[in-house]
């Protein structure tokens, strides 16, 4: 792919040639977006597209006010803690639940599997509208709507399918004479998964916990239904913000999340290669 | 060898029975472990969708509201054209009575505003009137004086018909038909918007899954035919995206897409478009489409490149020393080994698209939005509950063959995820 043989006619080289130009294309697509917002959160005007200023790179056209309402504004900065008092704590469930079940998923013998596994998964399949629908009215029923408690049991479903997704995949890799070794030197199942199983799993029990932090991180159709003003969290305030008067502060916020999105990615990939040093499969 | 003894295990009991117990032991150890997020995930997930199904066919609000006057209409002709006898309109005076008392008839009036407009007012009206109902005199006359709306049968049918504690109106309605009294029939031109948005909704999902197809494959051929060091630096533009918030994603294209947006800036400034003629970019189908692309783009990239990274390369060279062309090769031999992969995408991003709600609502304006939208707004705004649960319903419906399918040619276990 990378180097073209040296009996490659004009054509095949110069279809070779567009071909690649085409993928920097999409590239450009899909990474721009995301890129653009950065410069342009640095505008010193209440504009979204680059002054003269900024195109000549004259500092006057820079500033970070933007930056400052947000630390300033006391809507966002509730907006914030909401999400750290909302998020962690539906991680926490997510976490514990689903690697249990998925240690109890990956025996040799479990009756009604697929149904099992259809159930866990489905909080992924359904589109979030129903979800958000469906939890609105049973939260209301048993008087969950509105509160936070209710905010993290959804969020925490929410996240429970990749946690069973990562952690199933790793105890796929897992050697089971290990657990039996231990067990014939006289630990119990507490201390076995302790001081053997668990080591090991980590790296994908860590990424799905990534994987369902972002979920509830992130997440703002179900909140929007059975949260109410008291749960407001970032994503809610960002909603609001683009649906009434967009304001340049949103590309403040946009930024500093594209910052934890790269922050999470680059743990992700140390985790998978960790991973994959442990199962002896030599990184990519 | 029926007779023989059975072969014995060291604690002296019949090793077939010995293992049974053990495969039943590790069965129930497996279960436990399975049965607090089992038990999690019905409690906080199944239950509200079972929740939001039985809501699509619940109508328990007439009779429990006007038992008496159902009761009494069962005798009643619908069919006859006439105005209920006194006896009915007795009850229908004790029911509201009591109904007025605990304030549920404007509830009442809302829910059969429903199916006949007009009603939502008639309760009411007559709600504050029914104190100064004259218990001895004849009720039949009272009530058409509070509003002679009453002597219209047309309101009987709707509340009989209404009057069982389950309905299918609700569904009807989803699909713009009706209730009439010739049985089920087509709603007036101007209600039918249902079966126009699911259209809308499937046909902007296959646009969207066909775009992220011609975007995505070729970045998935590019990605599992590169050497793994450039290929993984690669990826980063892939996963980044996929990793980003899906509101920073849709605050990036609705600043760009603008008419004052950079793409028009850009547009302007190399001449293709007139400063006075910008494109409308944004608020309409073409910014859900675009905006939705870049978003689901990364679910058709990966299971696409995990596929595509199976394809033993010798195929393509086997093809190629048979004096295949470049195209033939690529057609014949390498396209269909990577047939599953798109299949996998595809039902994905559709899936995904389908059930859409965010970015619709944010960029689609008023001709770009999804079904969904439209259940948001029955549950938060028009609070008719039990249409929004019904089109949820179907949308369920519609998702989960979709997920059968992707059962089938993927398996759920086999999901990658990153």
């Amino acid at each position: 792919m990378s180097k073209l043989p040296p009996y490659t006619t004009t054509g095949q080289r110069a279809w070779h040639y567009t071909f690649l130009s085409i993928c920097a294309l999409i590239f450009f697509f899909l990474i721009f977006p995301i890129l653009i917002i950065i410069p342009l959160s640095f505008n010193a005007q209440n504009f979204f597209t680059f002054t003269p200023e900024m195109l000549a790179l004259d500092p006057a056209g820079f500033s970070t006010k933007h930056y400052a309402d947000f630390f300033n504004s006391s809507d966002w900065q509730n907006a914030l803690k909401n999400s750290f008092r909302i998020a962690p704590v539906a991680t926490v469930i997510s976490v514990t639940f689903g690697t249990l079940a998925a240690i109890g998923l990956s025996q040799s013998h479990v009756p009604f599997k697929g149904l099992i596994m259809a159930v866990l998964i489905s909080p992924m399949i359904v589109p979030l509208i129903i979800s958000a629908a469906g939890m609105y009215f049973f939260y209301s029923r048993i008087g969950l709507q509105g509160t936070y408690i209710g905010v993290v049991l959804a969020h925490a479903v929410l996240g429970i399918p990749f946690v069973i997704i990562t952690v199933t995949a790793t105890l796929i890799g897992f050697d089971k004479s290990l657990t039996r070794a231990s067990a014939s030197m006289g630990a119990g199942p507490v201390r076995t998964f302790f001081k053997i199983q668990m080591p090991l799993i980590l790296p994908g029990v860590i990424s799905g916990g990534l994987f369902a932090f972002i979920t509830s991180f992130d997440e703002v159709v179900v909140v929007l239904f059975v949260g109410s003003a008291g749960q407001k969290t970032l994503p809610w305030q960002m909603f609001i913000g683009m649906r009434e008067q967009i304001s340049p502060t949103i590309l403040a916020v946009a930024t500093l999340m594209v910052a934890i999105s790269i922050v999470l990615l680059t743990t992700l990939e140390l985790l998978r290669r960790r991973s994959e040093r442990l199962r002896g499969m030599s990184p990519g | 060898m029926s007779d023989s003894s059975p072969v014995i295990a060291a604690d002296g009991r019949p090793l077939k029975a010995s293992l049974n117990r053990a495969l039943r032991r590790q069965k129930i150890r497996a279960l436990l472990l399975i049965a607090p997020l089992l038990l999690f995930v019905l409690v906080t997930f199944i239950a509200p969708i079972a929740d939001m199904l039985f809501r699509s066919v619940e109508n328990d609000i007439v009779s429990n509201t006007l038992p008496r006057t159902v009761v009494a209409l069962d005798d009643w002709d619908a069919g006859s054209g006439e105005t209920p006898d006194e006896m009915i309109f007795a009850a229908l005076a004790a029911d509201l009575a009591e109904a007025v008392a605990a304030k549920r008839h404007t509830q009442l009036g809302t829910r059969l505003n429903y199916e006949l407009s007009g009603m939502s007012s008639l309760f009411r009206k007559t709600g504050r009137q029914v104190k100064k109902l004259d218990m001895d005199a004849p009720f039949r006359e009272q009530f058409l004086e509070i509003e002679e709306d009453w002597a219209d049968p047309e309101i009987w049918i709707t509340i009989k018909a209404n009057s069982s504690k389950y309905t299918a109106g609700y569904f009807l309605n989803a699909v713009d038909l009706q209730n009439g009294p010739d049985g089920i029939e087509a709603r007036p031109e101007n209600q039918r918007i249902y079966v126009k948005l699911f259209g809308r909704t499937i046909f902007l999902s296959i646009s969207i899954t066909l775009s992220c197809f011609l975007l995505g494959y070729p970045i998935a051929f590019l990605l599992a035919n590169l050497k793994a060091r450039t290929s993984n630096i690669l990826m980063i533009l892939v996963l980044l995206p996929f990793w980003t918030s899906l509101l920073v994603r849709t605050s990036a294209w609705k600043v760009l897409l603008q008419q004052q947006g950079v793409i028009n800036d850009v547009l302007v400034w190399i001449g293709l478009v007139a400063d006075d003629n910008r494109l409308e970019l944004i608020n309409n189908q073409t910014g859900t489409i675009i905006a939705m692309t870049h978003i689901l783009l990364p679910f058709m990239i990966l299971p696409l490149y995990s596929v595509m990274k199976t394809i033993p390369i010798t195929y393509v060279r086997a093809a190629k020393s048979l004096g295949a062309t470049n195209w033939t090769t690529f057609w014949r031999v390498y396209f269909p080994q990577s047939v599953p992969g798109i299949g996998a995408g595809s039902i994905l991003v559709f899936i995904l698209a389908i059930g859409y709600y965010i970015t619709p609502a944010l960029v689609g304006g008023t001709s770009g939005t999804f079904i969904s939208n439209r259940i948001a707004y029955h549950i938060s705004s028009s609070l008719n509950w039990g249409l929004g649960a019904a089109l949820g319903a179907i949308l369920l419906a519609l998702v989960l063959v979709l997920y059968g399918l992707y059962d089938k040619i993927v398996g759920i276990d086999n999901v990658k995820l990153g």
